[in-house]
């Protein structure tokens, strides 16, 4: 007995141009019981742009980014992901879609159940792509996230920095259009945060794909702004002083509402009393 | 407030009434539709299938047993230990073996299917799974329902079989009463239709078992003290809706099939 694939990727209607937004929110409001987490935020995120969302815990960070990806509906406003409105998409309809996309949960949300090549094959497993192609790709893709040792193992033998790693590289392993980081390197020691850091900068870097990634953690951000992927040296070196990644720019919720969304020199300069309180 | 709170109560029973009626319709109508799963279907019916085998066989023999034992006291004094068979097998077969059967099920299966889907949920693999494009409801719940619906059946054929042995042994070694005549009287008042009422019972157990097993774990909130909470919920109303859902079938089954 086989399993039934599942169904391939439909071509979009009409291809979007090039240069339009991957991401658009229009005026996005929810709520669950109670307040609203999010209350009429817009925002775009532009092909090669890498958006870091800041914020304090609670705030509705993870919230938006499952909003992205049609994981949550709004109750108002509109989203559209790669030209495609998805407010209102059955849900059997967003799963295609889904697949154009990578995200990256807050512990990595792998399956306990599998071993880590079959984590990072999810996606390829229930395409039905050859064991052998399987294999070759999940190699190329944990020698990107520097885990190739770990092919093998289970979840559970591993530390919270290298779960997160194997979580990137299952994001990775489909070369998304799109990817979402939900607080990567949150309850990471600093070291290891920094090395998550640097596979973000890396992928910007080799890949361009457009990203947003969701942090409370101001250095985080900032290196990720203030620093390039070097393939000759194969690690994160700092740009020149004074110079930032124009591709890098900031968002900032406070209490669902979207105060600030600017470059790094427009939100170190802000006048926003809760912005400058969340930078000190 | 105590009107208030009636409210909320009630309009929270309707809505899990609705929501669980929109989750098992849909993993139905999954099973008409690729993507299908026959991987995790296979699987699933080994957990639940050959997992349950020791537990039924077990609780069958014994209740066979114990039938047999109350019983003989009984009809001994009208004369008629001779028909302990017949009341032993018709008893298992009608209604004993399906209702056990979905019953030590629902405590072995829905409480793990609630459990184990509620601890994906709140460590974020129902949404992990959901962004890499799998549907979870087809891709976990559908091989689930029809997996404990197909394994039941069979799991029932097995407890009234055992269930009937038990009643022999306790026959034979317990009451020094004759097997041949036992097997006998279980065996020649067996009719179609019998068989057939405890057959249809096992398939709606089985839907019972896994449907409010997979919801009440897919619908957990509230971390490791919700998948707990989900797992008593779980077992607790799949029990009661087996008992519930046997005396409707009952009273149906007796119109379709009236006793001679």
């Amino acid at each position: 007995m086989t399993e039934t694939p599942a169904s391939a990727t439909p071509a979009p209607a009409a291809a979007p141009p090039p240069d339009a937004p991957v991401v658009v929110f229009r005026n996005v409001s929810i709520r669950f019981d109670g307040p609203p987490v999010l209350d009429d935020v817009s925002f775009t995120i532009a092909p090669g742009e890498t958006r870091v969302l800041l914020g304090p815990a609670g705030v509705g960070k993870s919230v938006l980014l499952k909003l992205i990806n049609g994981l949550l509906r709004p109750d108002h406003g509109s989203i559209e992901l790669f030209g495609q409105e998805i407010t209102a998409m059955r849900e059997e309809d967003l799963f295609p879609l889904r697949t154009r996309t990578g995200m990256v949960f807050q512990e990595g949300a792998l399956f306990d159940s599998l071993s880590v090549r079959d984590n990072v094959a999810y996606q390829l497993i229930q395409e039905r792509v050859p064991d052998d192609e399987i294999d070759r790709r999940v190699h190329q893709v944990l020698s990107f996230v520097e885990l190739d040792n770990t092919f093998n193992f289970f979840p559970a033998s591993l530390s919270g920095g290298m779960r997160r790693r194997v979580a990137i590289a299952r994001a990775l392993i489909h070369q998304p259009e799109l990817l979402l980081y939900d607080s990567p390197t949150g309850g990471l020691d600093p070291i290891t945060s920094t090395t998550i850091v640097e596979l973000i900068v890396k992928e910007r870097d080799v890949y361009h794909a457009p990203s947003i990634l969701v942090t409370h953690r101001l250095q985080d951000a900032f290196t990720l702004c203030t620093h390039r992927f070097d393939p000759e040296k194969g690690a994160m070196v700092p740009l020149p002083k004074g110079h930032t990644d124009p591709n890098t720019t900031f968002l900032m919720l406070e209490e669902g509402r979207l105060i600030f969304d600017g470059s790094l020199h427009q939100l170190l300069h802000a006048e926003n009393p809760f912005v400058r309180e969340f930078l000190l | 407030m105590a009107i208030d709170a009636i409210e909320r109560a009630a309009k929270g029973i309707v809505l899990t009434v609705q929501d669980y009626s929109l989750f098992a319709q849909r993993a139905v109508l999954n099973l008409f539709r690729p993507p299908r799963y026959w991987t995790d279907f296979l699987i699933q019916s080994n957990i639940i299938g050959v997992g349950s085998t020791s537990i039924v066989l077990l609780s069958g023999f014994f209740t066979g047993g114990v039938l047999a034992l109350q019983s003989a006291a009984t009809l001994s004094e009208f004369g008629a230990t001779a028909v302990t068979g017949r009341f032993v097998s018709l008893t298992m077969i009608r209604e004993l073996g399906p209702v056990l059967t979905g019953i030590m099920v629902a405590g072995r299966n829905a409480s793990s299917m609630a459990s184990e889907l509620g601890s994906m949920v709140v460590t974020e693999q129902i949404d992990a799974m959901r962004a890499l494009g799998v549907d979870p409801m087809r891709k976990l719940v559908t091989p689930r329902l029809f997996a404990c619906i197909s394994m039941l059946f069979f799991l029932t054929i097995l407890a009234d079989a055992c269930g009937i042995l038990g009643g022999g042994f306790v026959t034979v070694v317990m009451n020094h009463q004759n097997g041949t005549q036992y097997f006998s009287m279980a065996w020649e008042h067996l009719r179609l239709p019998d068989i057939a009422q405890g057959l249809v019972k096992p398939l709606f157990s089985g839907f019972i078992i896994a449907s409010i097993g997979c919801f009440y774990g897919m619908r957990t909130t509230g971390g490791t003290e919700g998948v707990g909470r989900s797992t008593i919920n779980a077992v607790v109303f799949s029990s009661v809706m087996i008992i519930f859902a046997d005396f409707l079938l009952t009273q149906v089954l007796l119109k379709l099939f009236p006793p001679l």
